[in-house]
Formats: structure tokens, C-alpha cells, sequence
């Protein structure tokens, strides 16, 4: 490392002039999948970076911000893992394209960070073949410093930087250790770099075997000697793959996260709510009555605090989503569900993007490019809406509490709340395979495709990526509440106060909300619906969440019912068998705006979109219908 | 060993399965055996992106735990472990004993 922060001015000319106008402002951070790009990249750029979708795709990067001390801000690109310069998939094809700087709207990267895990040297140094010949200044990081030390490996970085020409950084980005040294070379290529003379000629790009025996040699060249294999990684994977225990874990995994979620931000989101009542009713007392009291409070804070109340919720779905990647344990889940997977046509590749879908399908969608095959791209993204996303959460958590009376069934762990939960999630699962089935042998038909994935060893997560996640989502979240569902919810609220009957404001039922909800209730009247859940139905189209706000906002303003909460509120105006029916209409329509936009965008037409919606609207439809009609039977 | 064609192995590789000696796939390694790969008969782009991930010709491959049922069943191989199923690995050939000494 020191070769490259210490270079001499004589040095500097050759490659990049030291004019200020030729110093790489963007840096790209390359490295194969599971090397540790992420970590790094969070190390930094801490919370100065976004994420950002390349112009034209939407495989979604990170975009961050450093600023040396002589005042330059240098952004640093974060690309998604790649093997090779030879692309396979879509999400391979952006790192492809960008390093080659023919990513319109995005400026070449004038220098490479490439991260490589030390750990497994021999296999991760064939990609530094292709991205050395790329002839810009490039630094080898070698990442997981520690684990190397930890299973007695060693290596020379000094006499591997003069094999390849390149400076090379042993680091450990979990531990932050060495993260200085990547620092001085941002700092050192700012001031101007030059190329060193490798000793190891780059052998044939094309040909692996031959990049293979390259590495090989570079690193007999440089004393590295691999380390004992992952002791803990074996035993963990003793139980995780056990023939027995394995299916165990994994159920007992799936069915902690949603006790947790579902009984764990209880405290939180009562605390929430509770602040969020105080404040609406000191605004109430401290404000002067006009109409625009009446709209800050019943349109406003309770549209949008309505829906702010699920934060923890979502953030802890989040959290364990995040732990679960960043331990290595998804890939053994997706091992584990490639079998049933491929029973319905789809591999196991397909389950991390759906295994997103239960916090958001707009990421999921987005996750789907890592699978190669177009045709099981495409059934992914049709059947990802119907996994239980965040959004469906505060709908379901709401009808279940007013409807299902709370009773232990495996003690205090797993309760009939819970359970009703883990039902709803389990029919979304069932309609996505169910829909997969169909697509897999009818109009998506196509050869099974080999399923080849890397089992990473298990690593902590780090608090700073999981933080950074969660805060990522926070914003996300809150910013949908301050657009999409603030204005769903002002405009909610003006329709809920026209037309004026001699300056006086209607009664909701009179009201042009009231008209257009007994409009369309003999559409819904046969799921058990009247027409106050049927404005819901229509204004949850933008997203699922703002039904909630809508209910509170009709309910609110609605004088027989204006002192009761929600919850007793429905309880007059919904029966056991219209509330399951809400509940299943929730769990299989497609209503979020953002889904049908992101399908669009993914699929290239309106196309998919377009059958996907009236596809989840009928199944929707017809299963309410059964729902209510079975329950009504049996009361 | 050439992986140019569309069907990449070596060209007596799937004729050599059919007659004696039989050659060996990544399938009939017992648990706690190694082999060394030979060839392999699959699809150009997959071939290549297995050997991205250290199937080469030459390496050792000692399989390691599988997915209840034994299907997709993990590899270890150059350093790392991969997760194939079984009809992938049944199209890597293996060294036959006499090759190897």
C-alpha cells in the first residue's frame, strides 16, 4: 500500500497527468459476490451515500460521497458482484458496462477498488486479471484480514503488489481494520498515480484455466499460504443442513420472525400510537377551529400517523432480513428450498428475491436479475406481489387484533394471533406457487436451468450495515408517507368534505367520497363489504397501507362512530366472515402503484403488468367471495 | 481439454461413458472421498460460469452436505462450496484412478 501513497511526483505523469482536470472523481468498487464490497463501501461513505438506479435498468447501487481534506468530493460507486468480466446475468452486465464506461449517464470510473476475499485468494485473484488489464488505477484490497489470521493463512502483500503491478491493501472491512490504507490510496490517486511494472505478465483473459494458473503462480509467488478451512462454518452447516434438523431450523426461523414482528413491536407501536393521539388532540385544543384545523388533524396526522404507527414492524421484518443475508444463512435456505422450488418450476435462486417480496416487492423485483433465465425471471416477478409485503402488515395487524381474540396455543410463543399471521402469509406462498405451477407449464415453459450457487461461510453481520439498512428503509418508508399516502390522504379528506350544502359541511355518507363508495358497493357488497371499506378498497390502489388512514379518516368523521377506535368501529360494520374476507382480498390483490410501475419497467410493457393485476384482482375477488360465504354458512 | 464447442468435454468423454471403463460423475463420490474433475458436458455459459466458481479441470472436489433429499448437494472445491443439483453434477466427469497415478 505504501508503494502507492508514498509514489514520487517524477512518478506521477505517466498514466494520469497530475492536472486537476484528469483526477478520477469516480471511483468503482469491484469484487466478487460475498467478498465484502457492501462493508466496505458502508465504512467509507458511512450515511453519505443513496441509492441510486442506473439510467435506463434498475439494478439498484449505492452512490456515496467522500470528501478529502483539500476540499475534492469524490463519488464512489458501489457494483453489484461479478466473477468475471464476461457477463451472465443482467445485474453482471451493469458491473460490465460501467467499468467499461459504456453505462450512459454514468462517468467512467477513473479508478477501481477491487476487493477481493484473502481467505480464498487461489479463486477470487482470477477476477484481478481482467480488471487489471482495464489499465486504471486499481487497488487490490484483500479483505477478511482477520479470518485469514484467525485460520492461520498468510500471505505477502508487498511481494503480491510487485507481482501485479498494483498496490494491495490486506484490510478487514467488518473489523475496520486497515480501511486507513484504502483511504491513502483514494487520497494518493487524487494527487496523481502511476502504473508499476508487473512482474507477472495478465495471461489470456478468455481463458479460465489459464487465469487460474496466473493466480496460482502469483500467489506462490507471494508466499500465500490459504487458510484451515472455516471450522465454524462446518459445524454450523451440521445443523443447518442436517437432513432433520435443517427443515427444523428453517421452520423455526420462519415462524420466530413473525411472533416477533408481530408480538415484539407491540410496545413500540402502542407507545407510537399513543404519542401520535396526544399530539392530534393538544393540536386539537391548541389551534383555532377552521376548516384547516379540521384538515391537519383528521386529514394529515391521522392519514399519515395512521400508517407512521407500523415503522417499528416494518424495520424489525428489516432487520431480520438483513441478519439473514449478511450471516450466510439465506444461501443454506435457499439450498434448502431449491427442491420444492423446482417443483413448481422455479429454483432455488428464485427464492431470495421472493424471500425480499415479504418486505417489499419493489427491491424483490428489482433482485429478480440476478437469475439468468428470462422465463424464470418473469414468473418470479408475477408471483412476488403475492408474498406478504410490509405494506399488507398494518392492514393485517389491524383486522386480526379487532377479530381474532388473543389465546396462547404453544404457550406464549405462538398465540392465535400469531397464528391467524402465519396463515395469511402461508396463503400468499400458496397462490405464489400455485401461480408459478401454471405459468412454469403453460406460457412460461422453458428447461429447467442448472442451479449453481456459492455457500458463503457464516460472518456476524456488522451493526453498521444492518444500521445502515434499516435507516435506508426508514426513509424509504417515511417519504412514501409524506408523498403517496399524504396525498391520498389530504385529497381523501377534501372529496369527504364537498360539496358544501349551504357552507355547511355534508355528513360523510352525502359527501362525494360517500357517492363514489355507494357507486361501486354492489360490486363488493356480495364479499360482505359496505361502502366505507369499499373507499378504502379504491384508495388502497396507490398502496395497501392507506386503507388504514382512509378508514380513520371516514370512521373519524363519521358522528355515530367519531368516539370509538377503528377497531370497534369495524366490529359494527364488518362480520367474522366479511373481516376474513378483507383480509384475503388484502393477502392476493395487487394494489401498490409502485409494484405495477417497477413490473413495467422491468418487463418492457404494460404487458405483464397489466395480466398480473387483473389476474391477483380476480383470484382477489373470488376468494373473498368464498371466504364470506363459507363463514356465513357455518355462523 | 477444450471448452469451446456448445456440448464442451473432452470428445471421448461421453463416448467413454457409454463403454468400460465407466467414468465417474461428482454423483458417485461417497462422503468423504475426493476426486479430481476431468470434463464436463453442459451448455457453454454454464460450463464457463462453473468454472468461475473453481470447477476446473485438475481440481479436487470432495462433496460436502446436501439439501434434505440429497438434491441440490454441495461441492467443496478450489477453496470455496457450491451448491449444484444433481443433474448438474452428474455432466462432471471425473478422473478415472489410473489417470490420476
Amino acid at each position: 500500500m505504501n508503494e502507492c501513497h508514498g509514489c514520487p511526483a517524477s512518478a506521477v505523469a505517466t498514466l494520469v497527468p497530475p492536472s486537476a482536470g484528469a483526477r478520477p472523481n469516480v471511483i468503482a468498487i469491484v469484487g466478487p459476490p460475498n467478498a465484502g464490497k457492501s462493508t466496505l463501501f458502508n465504512r467509507l461513505t458511512g450515511m453519505r451515500q443513496k441509492v441510486a438506479n442506473f439510467p435506463g435498468v434498475t439494478v439498484e447501487h449505492h452512490l456515496g460521497k467522500l470528501f478529502m481534506d483539500n476540499g475534492r468530493e469524490i463519488t464512489l460507486i458501489d457494483l453489484p458482484g461479478v466473477y468475471s468480466l464476461l457477463p451472465r446475468s443482467e445485474d453482471e452486465q451493469v458491473t460490465h458496462d460501467v467499468l467499461k464506461g459504456q453505462m450512459a449517464g454514468v462517468p467512467a470510473p477513473g479508478a477501481i477498488l477491487l476487493i477481493l476475499d484473502c481467505t480464498n485468494l487461489g479463486r477470487h485473484l482470477v477476477l484481478a486479471a481482467p480488471i487489471l488489464s482495464l489499465g486504471l488505477p486499481t487497488l487490490v484490497i484483500l479483505n477478511m484480514a482477520d479470518d485469514l489470521r484467525a485460520r492461520g493463512g498468510e500471505v505477502d502483500s508487498a511481494a503480491l503488489s510487485a507481482q501485479l503491478g498494483a498496490p494491495v491493501a490486506l484490510i478487514s472491512a467488518a473489523k475496520d481494520e486497515g480501511v486507513d490504507k484504502v483511504m491513502q490510496f483514494i487520497e494518493g490517486i487524487s494527487a496523481g498515480w502511476s502504473p508499476k511494472k508487473a512482474l507477472m505478465e495478465l495471461p489470456v483473459l478468455n481463458d479460465i484455466p489459464k487465469c487460474r494458473q496466473w493466480a496460482a503462480r502469483v500467489n506462490t509467488n507471494s508466499d500465500y499460504h490459504a487458510p484451515t478451512p472455516p471450522i465454524w462454518t462446518r459445524r454450523l452447516d451440521k445443523v443447518f443442513l442436517h437432513p432433520l434438523l435443517g427443515p427444523t431450523v428453517f421452520a423455526l426461523v420462519v415462524i420466530g420472525v413473525f411472533q416477533t414482528i408481530f408480538s415484539g413491536a407491540r410496545p413500540i407501536m402502542d407507545w407510537l400510537q399513543n404519542m401520535i393521539t396526544d399530539s392530534g388532540r393538544w393540536m386539537g385544543v391548541v389551534l383555532p377551529d377552521s376548516p384547516l384545523k379540521s384538515l391537519l388533524i383528521e386529514g394529515v396526522w391521522s392519514g399519515v400517523g395512521s400508517v407512521i404507527v407500523f415503522l417499528p414492524q416494518i424495520l424489525l421484518l428489516f432487520l431480520f432480513i438483513g441478519i439473514l443475508e449478511d450471516s450466510g444463512y439465506l444461501a443454506r435456505a435457499a439450498l434448502i428450498a431449491d427442491r420444492t422450488m423446482s417443483k413448481f418450476g422455479l429454483q432455488g435462486k428464485s427464492f431470495i428475491p421472493l424471500l425480499s417480496a415479504y418486505a417489499c416487492a419493489v427491491p424483490a423485483i428489482m433482485a429478480t436479475r440476478t437469475i439468468e433465465n428470462k422465463r424464470d425471471r418473469i414468473a418470479t416477478i408475477l408471483i412476488a406481489p403475492f408474498m406478504t409485503c410490509s405494506a399488507r402488515l398494518p392492514v393485517y395487524t389491524l383486522i386480526i387484533a379487532a377479530f381474532i381474540p388473543s389465546r396462547p396455543l404453544l404457550g406464549h410463543f405462538f398465540g392465535t394471533q400469531a397464528a391467524a399471521m402465519l396463515g395469511l402469509y402461508l396463503i400468499g406462498f400458496l397462490a405464489a406457487i400455485f401461480t408459478a405451477r401454471m405459468l412454469k407449464s403453460t406460457v412460461l415453459k422453458s428447461n429447467r436451468t442448472p442451479f449453481m450457487l456459492e455457500m458463503p461461510p457464516y460472518r456476524w453481520p456488522t451493526f453498521q450495515s444492518l444500521g445502515l439498512r434499516l435507516y435506508d428503509r426508514s426513509m424509504a418508508f417515511l417519504k412514501r408517507a409524506g408523498t403517496v399516502i399524504l396525498a391520498v390522504a389530504v385529497g381523501l379528506w377534501i372529496l369527504a368534505h364537498l360539496p358544501l350544502h349551504n357552507g355547511q359541511v355534508p355528513q360523510v355518507a352525502d359527501s362525494l367520497v360517500g357517492t363514489i363508495g355507494r357507486t361501486i358497493e354492489p360490486i363488493i357488497r356480495p364479499l360482505g363489504f359496505n361502502w366505507k371499506i369499499g373507499v378504502g378498497l379504491i384508495t388502497s390502489l396507490a398502496a395497501r397501507e392507506v386503507i388504514i388512514g382512509t378508514l380513520g379518516t371516514i370512521y373519524g368523521i363519521d358522528d355515530p362512530t367519531h368516539s370509538t377506535g377503528l377497531q370497534q368501529a369495524l366490529h359494527q360494520d364488518l362480520t367474522v366472515g366479511s373481516a376474513l374476507a378483507l383480509l384475503i382480498f388484502f393477502a392476493f390483490a395487487m394494489q401498490c402503484m409502485s409494484t405495477m410501475a417497477v413490473v413495467r419497467r422491468e418487463t418492457g410493457s404494460w404487458k405483464w403488468p397489466a395480466i398480473q393485476f387483473s389476474y391477483m384482482g380476480g383470484l382477489a375477488y373470488v376468494c373473498a367471495f368464498a371466504a364470506n360465504h363459507i363463514v356465513a354458512y357455518f355462523h | 481439454m477444450s471448452f469451446k464447442n456448445k456440448r464442451t468435454s473432452t470428445p471421448q468423454a461421453p463416448h467413454r461413458a457409454k463403454t468400460l471403463p465407466k467414468v465417474k460423475t461428482l454423483l458417485e463420490l461417497k462422503h468423504g472421498e475426493g476426486g479430481v474433475l476431468d470434463s464436463m458436458d453442459l451448455p457453454e455459459d454454464v460450463a464457463r460460469r462453473l468454472m468461475e466458481l473453481g470447477f476446473l479441470p485438475g481440481h479436487l472436489i470432495t462433496p460436502g452436505h446436501s439439501a434434505p433429499g440429497g438434491d441440490p448437494q454441495v461441492f467443496r472445491v478450489d477453496g470455496s462450496e457450491v451448491a449444484l443439483r444433481r443433474e448438474t453434477a452428474s455432466r462432471l466427469y471425473l478422473r478415472s484412478e489410473s489417470d490420476i497415478s
